[in-house]
């Protein structure tokens, strides 16, 4: 339980310096891998208390995928160097009554999820499948998953397709101009459309532009 | 005593499976290259110890004793640690690796996951070591290769979804077992050759070796690299390859499991049948290098997101509809 303990410390000890890291680094690159460190840590938490599928999940979507695209928006934008700490700066302080508003509603959320969880146990208990230890936690996620709580689930994906088709329609425009190839064309292409053989009189040249 | 007796027992073990892994590692390279120039009618590494064999080591020892240069305005830290992280996340994914029923380090519910997590990790040591170089070639190399390995991880996720749903479970132990009847490459062909192909995208093998493209950006992500850190940069590289040959031989090829469950097969020990599998894949890994000119990028993104996600997507709906009218979906 000891060695239990010390990692459990060690993990949560970098997890929470590198969130502090994300807002107080200068460079905005090295708060995205602070911010990577951060999901790593999580995981490994995740991973010490049993829930291996939810510690594995989390480290291929937001760290293989999120934070990849997080990285790649950083780098292509190029705000690489603040020139300000967020607390020094006169322009960012505006921000920060919004910013302490929308901390405290996660705040209350977060009391409210887990009070919930500390007041009223048997709301674990309250699932129409019965759970046991006998079968590992990605089977009992799916059982709870796709009975109790589909509708909720199914909702949720179509937000996400929702939001995705949102991005692509807000992002997507056809420029004028642009050559395109197409592959159909270029394969159907046959000789007598390509190839011409034209007699040239002397003295007189070809038009070849029609 | 006893916490540090445990600590003996693990650290041996986990060099009894670290040493063969870079030893092979170091060998493949050599494999790659004789392979590579036997198509092209070359000769290859011929010359350093019985049939080049020690062409690597002799490499390995040069690159020791190159200087490391880092480039003045570079980022020097996150410099330093991107072929160190490339180096690890390559080699960490063999923890799970199983060589035959017992023999695995660690036998965990979620071995398939790990493996996937840990090489979708990967992107960040070229990503790292191309933004920190602070030059041009390495920054276009590092974001090509980001792009591309996002890209083909999707499909490579949806063909292992093919594979789960065959399963049942996430450990790799159940999956080679889950093929004593039949290898998944039978039923799963065409998933098999996305596969294949995935993997060559996923570990910037040519044709899509986009991202260190010498035509185009020098050596990609490597420019500014000398030395050891460029050597475990490519060390990592091929270890990287022989994981991604490994998982294919455990997904379709059955493991460690023989060919044919008869007397004389049976007695050769599983983890050789498992190294043999890797070999035949990793031939052909080599052969398509040899053989095939390099993909344009766009073609690559095309081929990536137009043709093998729907294609995978379709399939994953055509495997689970099949087991679930024949009632062969597995249960826990």
């Amino acid at each position: 339980m000891i060695a239990h303990a010390i990692f459990f410390y060690i993990f949560s000890i970098i997890a929470i310096v590198s969130a502090i890291m994300v807002t107080a680094s200068k460079n905005t690159v090295h708060s995205v891998f602070f911010l990577i460190l951060d999901f790593i840590s999580i995981s490994c938490l995740f991973i010490m208390i049993g829930a291996e599928f939810l510690g594995m999940i989390m480290l291929i979507v937001y760290v293989g995928a999120v934070a990849v695209l997080f990285l790649f928006v950083v780098m292509m934008l190029n705000v690489a160097q603040q020139k300000n700490q967020w607390f020094l700066s006169k322009t960012s302080s505006r921000h920060i009554p919004i910013g302490l508003i929308i901390s405290s509603i996660i705040f209350f959320e977060l009391i409210i999820v887990v009070g919930g969880w500390k007041y009223k146990p048997d709301l674990i208990n309250s699932s129409n499948t019965s759970l046991n230890n006998e079968i590992s936690n990605t089977h009992s996620l799916g059982q709870v998953l796709y009975t109790d709580y589909i509708h909720i689930f199914q909702i949720s994906g179509m937000i996400l397709l929702i939001a995705m088709i949102g991005a692509i329609v807000l992002t997507f425009r056809q420029r004028e101009g642009v050559k395109k190839q197409s592959y159909i064309k270029q394969i159907s292409r046959e000789r007598s459309e390509g190839v011409e053989v034209i007699e040239v009189a002397s003295n007189k040249g070809v038009r070849i532009d029609d | 005593m006893d916490y540090l007796n445990i600590i003996f027992q693990e650290v041996y073990k986990i060099l009894f499976l670290l040493v063969p892994v870079l030893v092979s590692v170091a060998m493949i390279v050599w494999l790659d290259r004789r392979v590579w120039a036997f198509v092209q009618k070359r000769q290859g590494p011929n010359v350093v110890g019985p049939f080049g064999l020690l062409q690597s080591l002799a490499d390995a020892l040069k690159y020791i004793f190159k200087e490391i240069i880092i480039p003045a305005s570079s980022n020097k830290v996150i410099f330093i640690l991107a072929p160190i992280i490339t180096m690890t996340l390559a080699l960490i994914a063999w923890a799970v690796i199983p060589f035959s029923e017992s023999q695995v380090l660690a036998n965990i519910n979620v071995g398939i996951l790990y493996i996937f997590a840990v090489s979708s990790l990967g992107v960040y040591g070229i990503i790292m070591g191309g933004w920190a170089s602070n030059s041009k070639y390495p920054f276009l190399g590092s974001i090509r290769s980001a792009a591309q390995m996002v890209s083909y991880e999707v499909s490579i996720g949806i063909i292992i979804i093919n594979v789960l749903l065959c399963v049942g479970s996430l450990n790799l132990n159940d999956i080679v077992l889950a093929q004593q009847n039949i290898w998944f490459i039978i039923p799963l062909f065409p998933m098999f050759v996305i596969y294949f192909i995935s993997a060559l995208a996923e570990t910037n093998r040519p044709p899509f070796d986009l991202p260190e493209a010498e035509a185009e950006l020098v050596a990609g992500y490597q420019t500014e690299y000398s030395g050891m850190m460029y050597a475990m940069f490519w060390l990592g590289e091929y270890a990287n390859i022989l994981l991604m040959c490994a998982l294919g031989a455990i997904l379709f090829l059955g493991g460690w499991l023989s060919p044919i469950d008869l007397y004389p097969f049976n007695l050769i020990p599983g983890a050789l049948w498992l190294i043999f599998k890797i070999l035949l894949l990793f031939i052909l890994f080599a052969l398509v290098k040899a053989i095939v000119p390099r993909y344009r990028y766009d073609q690559l993104m095309r081929l990536g997101w137009k043709i093998f996600l729907p294609l995978s997507l379709t399939y994953v709906i055509l495997t689970a509809s099949y087991l679930f009218y024949f009632n062969l979906l597995p249960t826990i």
